[in-house]
């Protein structure tokens, strides 16, 4: 019972925040909305009882993403251009029909903890049952990401390699002129804006 | 922010304890929740939020630009290494089996210090790109004024 409180205050308050990300259009407060959102996604994940990934989701989620954002958001201008009032009926359609499709396909999946669920019945047990014979670690989650699928993790690993590489050749840390340009260029749109 | 004395005392007491908790997390992911993904970004925050509040000259001194530059790398080369150690012991890629001196009869410990190893690649990689992408936006961005915000 306690618990479907807790549900029920979570996804309520992820929807307020939700629609205030879509309403409001001072840029500030939409990334700091947004790292409120990842951090109820967070606890709605431990309700869940996946400690592992709410861990991350509150880490990478809440903590790092809103840095890197307000990063951005230091190149770039802190308020939203205001759109245009028109031709909104287009994308009010394709999300309406989107979410619709959503729900339709929520009929065919498995209920919540269904032991008879495919993802319980090909090698999740596996998993559980030879982990304590095989690697001796009491985090399964741990030995399936290191040990079962080690070769998946390493693609991980290089995958975030490469996205440092990537921002490194794209904002290169030895082209400061190029950067006190692209700042006073956010400046001037600044003065733009107000 | 150096008339910010309450943000600069609370950052400076707080700065240890993040640390030491993404080492907890980093260790101790095979008992509990956590992992080298969790407890690098960790780390990185550490560093970023003494870089917000202490600025980008003197983080790049406590944290040069050249030894994150080589913990990306290297991460990637210790996880990498296991794979390769483990096949010059006569294993698969990434068969910790083979880590241990004895494949026979020790391979649990054989797979703890291998997944041991390969989190530590994990952490030292996911920290460093964070703090290295953080170097990246705050350099390219200059400093910013309290007023801007």
């Amino acid at each position: 019972m306690s618990s479907l409180v807790i549900d029920l205050v979570l996804f309520t308050l992820l929807v307020v925040v939700a629609i205030q990300i879509v309403r409001l259009n001072h840029l500030f407060v939409v990334t700091m909305l947004s790292g409120v959102f990842s951090l109820l996604t967070a606890g709605l994940f431990i309700t869940m009882d996946a400690p592992d990934v709410a861990f991350t989701e509150a880490a990478v989620g809440a903590g790092i993403s809103t840095v890197l954002m307000l990063g951005t958001l230091a190149f770039t201008a802190q308020r939203q251009k205001e759109s245009s009032g028109g031709a909104q009926v287009v994308p009010l359609f394709v999300v309406v029909a989107t979410g619709m499709a959503l729900i339709y396909a929520t009929f065919d999946m498995p209920a919540f903890g269904d032991p008879q669920a495919p993802a319980q019945t090909h090698v999740g047990p596996y998993y559980i049952q030879q982990t304590p014979a095989e690697i001796d670690v009491p985090n399964i989650v741990t030995a399936v990401l290191a040990s079962y699928r080690g070769f998946d993790t390493l693609g991980e690993v290089v995958v975030v390699f490469m996205a440092g590489v990537g921002v490194l050749a794209l904002l290169g840390h030895k082209h400061r002129r190029r950067g006190a340009i692209s700042r006073a260029q956010a400046a001037a749109r600044r003065e733009d804006d107000a | 922010m150096n008339h910010h004395i309450v943000l600069r005392v609370i950052t400076k007491i707080l700065i240890a304890p993040i640390v030491l908790f993404g080492l907890y997390v980093q260790f101790h992911g095979d008992f509990g929740a956590g992992g080298g993904f969790q407890a690098g970004v960790i780390i990185a925050v550490g560093f970023i939020l003494y870089a917000l509040i202490f600025g980008l000259t003197t983080t790049k001194e406590v944290m040069p630009l050249w030894v994150v530059r080589t913990a990306t790398c290297l991460g990637v080369l210790i996880y990498a290494g296991v794979g390769v150690y483990t096949m010059l012991m006569g294993g698969n890629f990434l068969d910790y089996d083979f880590v241990a001196a004895d494949p026979v009869g020790d391979a649990i410990a054989g797979q703890h210090v291998g997944i041991l190893l390969i989190e530590a690649g994990v952490g030292l990689t996911v920290a460093s790109v964070m703090v290295l992408v953080f170097y990246g936006f705050a350099d390219a961005a200059g400093p910013i004024d309290d007023e801007e915000w």
